[in-house]
This record gives C-alpha cells, sequence and structure tokens, in this order.
C-alpha cells in the first residue's frame, strides 16, 4: 500500500493511500510505517480515509505499527471508514488508539497553517 | 402445482452466488470481489456489504493460514444464498479439519496495559461469532465445511457483543 508522509509543526501525517489493509497488506505496510516513524516526531497521525477494507491481518498490522514506535511517539487514526470502525469497535481496539473523525479534527490547528 | 412453480423463480428471493478459488491470498482477494459484486445485485446497505466481505476475509485467511498451512495447495469454495431477510453460507476447502472438531470459540485477546503486549492477533474468530448467527463446522470425508447466517437487519443497529 502506497503511504505518504508530511511534516506539520510537530506531527508526521502519514496517509494511506491504498484501499485494503489485508493479509496480502499488511506485513509491507507494518515494515513502510517503520521507515516512516523512524526517527519522526512523537505525534504520528495515520490517515485512513481511503482505506475501504480492513480485516484482522490490517489491524494487527495498525497495532504491530505502534508497538514500534518509540515510547515517547504516539499513532492516532484519522478517518476510518464506517466497517474499519466496526472492526476496531468488536476488538475494543477503539479503546487503544485516540480516533479522529477526520484529518482536519487530528490536526486542528497545524491543519490550518499548513502550507 | 402451480405454488411449486412460483417457488424458486425470479424475484422470490433466493437469489444463489458460488465462487472456487485456489485457497492462496490474490485469489482470495479476487473472490471477494466477486462475492461483493453479487451482494450488490441484493438490496443491502453498504455497512452490511462490508460485513459480509469482513466475514468471508476472515474464514478465508483462516482456511488459508491453518486448512493449508500457507502452502497454497488446495481450493476454496464460497456459496452464497438469499433466503428472504437473511444471507446463508457455506464454505468448503479440503485442507486439514479444524482441531478438537469445532471452529475456535473466538475469544478476544485481553486488552494488555502496556504497549509492548497489546495482541497483534487472534481476533479473526471473535469478529465471525459476532456477525454471525448459527454457525457449524462438520468435516465429510476430507472435506471442511463451515456454514453461517447472516443477518442484515441485526448487523446494522446490533450493539457490540458482551
Amino acid at each position: 500500500m502506497q503511504l505518504e508522509s508530511r511534516d506539520l509543526n510537530a506531527t508526521r501525517l502519514i496517509t494511506a493511500r491504498g484501499d485494503r489493509l489485508d493479509a496480502a497488506a499488511a506485513i509491507r505496510f507494518k515494515d513502510e510505517m517503520r521507515d516512516l516513524t523512524d526517527g519522526g516526531p512523537a505525534r504520528i497521525v495515520l490517515d485512513m480515509s481511503r482505506v475501504a477494507f480492513l480485516d484482522s491481518s490490517g489491524l494487527g498490522a495498525v497495532v504491530g505499527t505502534m508497538k514500534q514506535l518509540r515510547d515517547d511517539q504516539v499513532l492516532e487514526l484519522a478517518g476510518l471508514t464506517p466497517t474499519v470502525m466496526r472492526v476496531f469497535s468488536l476488538t475494543r481496539m477503539d479503546t487503544v488508539f485516540t480516533i479522529h473523525p477526520d484529518v482536519q479534527a487530528a490536526l486542528g490547528d497545524d491543519f490550518a497553517h499548513a502550507s | 402445482m402451480n405454488r411449486a412453480d412460483q417457488r424458486g423463480g425470479a424475484g422470490t428471493g433466493r437469489e444463489r452466488f458460488e465462487v472456487v478459488f485456489p485457497g492462496e491470498g490474490h485469489a482470495l482477494r479476487q473472490a471477494l470481489k466477486e462475492a461483493v459484486a453479487f451482494l450488490h445485485k441484493l438490496s443491502l446497505a453498504p455497512e452490511v456489504r462490508g460485513l459480509v466481505e469482513l466475514v468471508l476475509a476472515e474464514v478465508g485467511n483462516n482456511v488459508i493460514k491453518h486448512a493449508y498451512c500457507d502452502a497454497a495447495q488446495g481450493v476454496i469454495e464460497f456459496r452464497i444464498e438469499q433466503r428472504q431477510d437473511a444471507l446463508r453460507f457455506v464454505i468448503l476447502d479440503d485442507g486439514l479439519p479444524m482441531a478438537a472438531g469445532v471452529a475456535p470459540p473466538g475469544r478476544l485477546p485481553r486488552i494488555a496495559a502496556m504497549r509492548a503486549d497489546l495482541p497483534e492477533g487472534g481476533f479473526g474468530w471473535h469478529m465471525i461469532r459476532a456477525l454471525t448467527r448459527d454457525l457449524n463446522y462438520s468435516r465429510i470425508g476430507n472435506r471442511n465445511r463451515l456454514e453461517f447466517t447472516m443477518w442484515p437487519a441485526a448487523l446494522i443497529q446490533g450493539p457490540e457483543p458482551e
């Protein structure tokens, strides 16, 4: 899955460009996220608004991504589509992540001042 | 005589779908695409289609991983039948039997306090059981058969399980 990254003030915004985070995509996703978060700012926001499908493998990859972070880093999620959100709530993993309705809500002032 | 003719004809809500595919990831993706295309022909809410796709993906992944041990040496069959307000599923494969002869209970892994201890797996069967009814596994000869029903009306506003 293609991932794009840019820094907005103190936040690294990573946009997931592919529409399926499933068993076939999970391992590469975790590896690429490690590369993109290594040495990065403390706050990482993952924009998942283009991800139409996520299964338990995809969920595991997102959790695994968070476990790869430094202790001072956090991974927040934005723009989860209804079925993807259902996976997080069915598994109670929605209690583990901060989940924003969209990128704008996640970034607030950072977004307003982005160039 | 007339009633027998009318049953099972077009418009009686008994649409059917079948796909047989190699038990590996890319073929599963394609099979899911075809299943979703079939679901589009029924009047289902988009979220219901998404949850059906999710259950089929979880079951398919389990067959690939555990019945076929990721060796991609068998086929999987998905059968879907619409019966009035419900969807009935049969999943068939020729792989290894399920341990203990029953489908896993799907207990959710505990959400640990420490980030390093958070679970990355063990979610699949919980979701399958939460979203389906009347799930039953049986083995007939060398063939695994998993059947279950999904009720679209229950899926949309269903509360989260215990």
